[in-house]
């Protein structure tokens, strides 16, 4: 799950981005409202945590001109002003959820895997594929009885395909979620990391569309 | 006093004088015509007798005094006495109840004494006859007299005196009604009311202090209004710092590596210095803006060296060379806290902006304008120099720092009565600052 931050100190915006990235996401964190259209321009990312004052205007502004251009990115609200009105204006501008500062990583983390999981139409906290279920909060996998021993990309990947069974998501569009922006994309480490859920899952549990990309069979 | 007191007792105390002064010229100048009426009666009386006795209507014989017949009367204010004396100084007739002695010895009126009653007398000399003839009346029936008259005058003004105080204390009330209204209503008004006050109808006189109410109700309005911003923004401020702390910490604690725990600790330990910076630098603020400071004799020189010495480990850990340009100064009358937190927050926003191994230079002058103080750096200079003084903006640098050091600088220049320069950035940014040598 690739997660843009846009907050403009940088001790704090360091700490989301390595607290997230310890929780399992992958995070770009941006400074500035020009720099987050930019990034929300170049890259796909599955939500965003975002400050109100930032040194270039407010956030909610960028927040409604993202609705009003239909964009459905899941974004919370992550800021100091939180009184009552303060929440009501972030969330009437089109925020998901809205946190104040200063905040808990672990909260932070489960209203992002809340909002996600919303966002996927899904009730439950754990994704359940076939007899794969996988506990995105407590970043575990079981298959049947057994606990899979995953690493941290290869688990991105299969909640990546089992988000949506049947969709098919490209090579770039799994490097965009496993990489943030100062990590080097290693060549066919996709595949590499296919190679190994198939080892661990079953030869037949992640679909090639040839020249298209990876699938998991919709319906399970 | 209120007013409406003071202008009862104003008004009460010159309506009394002028009152009292009325009386006293109606009862002395009353007194006067009384006195001039009944002494023409005294003159009338005295001819009258006199022509009588030239007719020969009255004998006027040597052999004895003859008492004349008066009409008697029981009323003495109206009593005359009658004396006719020969010129040898005999008395020749008197009127019933006049006295035995001499009433007068001059010819016209006289006043005399005579067995202790005070007597007015005209006196008239009968050439034809070698009589003189005296009439008199006794002062005190006179005085009896002219006081009743003056009474019937005073009885009405002693009555309606009161009458007229109660009239003053009445208009009075009346005339102070919408300032007695004005008051009620800024009674009730709440603390945290600061609306204009309501579009009444208001006599000339209390418009202007209508006006300057509604004038001080807007800025106080407005300096409210800035204050809770700027808590506001404070609150934010410091709220921001105190959450990367948190997550930092978090972080730290299940960071399965050791460098990942180091740089959350560094991390951690440069949030708590920008928060502490910050907190020093709005309490400044605050020290400024509630301008309690007074003003002592400071010594500019040791000032700036004693600044120099605080920061020089901030500015080695910056990799900054700080150079110090400032002798020979005349000593400066200001509030210490003022030029400490100006000079303070110039070199420590020099040192942020400046590159690794660049120099901070503070220089100071003085001259006929005043004194001179100049911080320059070497680094990109402010992007937007009219925005440079406002409170937490930040120059879009993005948590360089709190956005706060201008605005106290600006503030502290203010209340010195100096001017603060920034100079277009041209190879690193140059602030001057001038400041009066004794300032008012």
């Amino acid at each position: 799950m690739r997660l843009l931050i846009v907050e403009d100190d940088p001790v704090l915006s360091d700490g989301l981005a390595v607290g997230l990235g310890l929780s399992g996401f992958t995070c770009d964190a941006v400074g500035t409202l020009a720099d987050a259209r930019a990034a929300l321009r170049d890259h796909e990312f599955s939500a965003m945590v975002l400050d109100i004052m930032l040194p270039d205007g407010a956030g909610t502004d960028l927040l409604a001109q993202m609705r009003a251009a239909g964009n459905r990115l899941p974004v919370l609200l992550l800021t100091a002003r939180d009184r009552v009105r303060d929440r009501v204006e972030g969330l009437d501008a089109g925020a998901d959820d809205y946190l104040g500062k200063p905040c808990d990583l672990d909260e932070l983390a489960a209203r992002l895997r809340a909002m996600l999981r919303r966002g996927a139409g899904r009730a439950t906290a754990t994704v359940a594929w076939r007899d794969i279920v996988m506990d995105p909060a407590a970043m575990t996998a079981t298959r049947g009885a057994d606990v899979l021993r995953l690493s941290r990309r290869e688990f991105a990947i299969l909640q990546a395909l089992l988000d949506r069974p049947g969709r098919i998501l490209s090579r770039a569009q799994l490097e965009e979620r496993l990489y943030g922006w100062q990590e080097d994309v290693e060549s066919n480490a996709v595949e590499v990391h296919i190679h190994h859920l198939r080892a661990k899952l079953g030869r037949d549990a992640i679909q090639t569309v040839r020249g298209v990309g990876y699938r998991v069979a919709e319906g399970g | 006093m209120s007013i409406r007191l003071r202008l009862i007792v104003v008004l009460t105390l010159a309506a009394c004088i002028l009152w009292l002064s009325a009386v006293l010229w109606i009862a002395g100048s009353t007194r006067a015509q009384v006195q001039r009426v009944l002494d023409a009666r005294l003159a009338e009386s005295a001819n009258m007798v006199s022509s009588l006795i030239s007719d020969q209507r009255i004998a006027v014989g040597t052999e004895g005094p003859v008492t004349v017949p008066m009409p008697a009367t029981t009323d003495l204010s109206r009593q005359l006495s009658c004396q006719i004396w020969s010129l040898r100084g005999d008395l020749i007739g008197a009127s019933s109840g006049a006295p035995d002695e001499r009433m007068a010895l001059a010819e016209g009126f006289s006043d005399t004494m005579i067995d202790g009653v005070p007597w007015r007398v005209f006196a008239v000399h009968n050439d034809d006859l070698g009589v003189r003839v005296m009439v008199g009346d006794r002062a005190d029936v006179r005085g009896g007299l002219v006081a009743g008259v003056v009474r019937g005058l005073l009885w009405p003004a002693a009555v309606l005196f009161p009458l007229l105080a109660g009239l003053i204390w009445l208009c009075v009330g009346r005339g102070l009604a919408p300032l007695e209204q004005l008051a009620a209503h800024l009674r009730a008004r709440r603390p945290g009311d600061l609306r204009p006050l309501p579009d009444a109808p208001a006599p000339r006189e209390i418009r202007p202090v209508r006006r300057a109410l509604d004038s001080l109700f807007q800025q106080l309005d407005h300096v409210r209004r800035t204050e809770r911003d700027f808590t506001a923004f404070a609150a934010h401020e410091l709220k921001t710092p105190l959450a990367g702390l948190r997550i930092q910490a978090q972080v730290a604690r299940r960071a399965g590596d050791a460098a990942t725990r180091d740089r959350a600790l560094d991390a951690i330990a440069l949030s708590v210095d920008r928060s502490d910076r910050m907190v020093r630098q709005l309490l400044d603020l605050a020290a400024i803006d509630s301008d309690g400071a007074s003003p002592e004799a400071l010594d500019p020189a040791a000032l700036i060296a004693e600044i120099a010495q605080d920061i020089a480990p901030q500015a080695r850990a910056a990799g900054v060379e700080l150079a110090v340009q400032a002798r020979d100064l005349p000593p400066l009358r200001a509030p210490r806290v003022l030029i400490h937190s100006t000079l303070r927050n110039l070199v420590e926003n020099a040192i942020q902006h400046s590159p690794q191994g660049g120099t901070v230079t503070i220089a100071a002058r003085h001259d006929a304008q005043g004194l001179t103080l100049t911080v320059s750096d070497q680094g990109p200079g402010i992007a937007d120099l009219g925005r440079a003084t406002d409170r937490f903006w930040r120059g879009g640098a993005g948590g360089q720092g709190s956005g706060l050091g201008l605005a106290i600088v600006a503030a502290a220049v203010d209340h010195l009565g100096g001017s603060l320069h920034l100079d277009p950035p041209d190879g690193g940014q140059v602030v001057r600052i001038t400041l009066p040598l004794s300032p008012a």
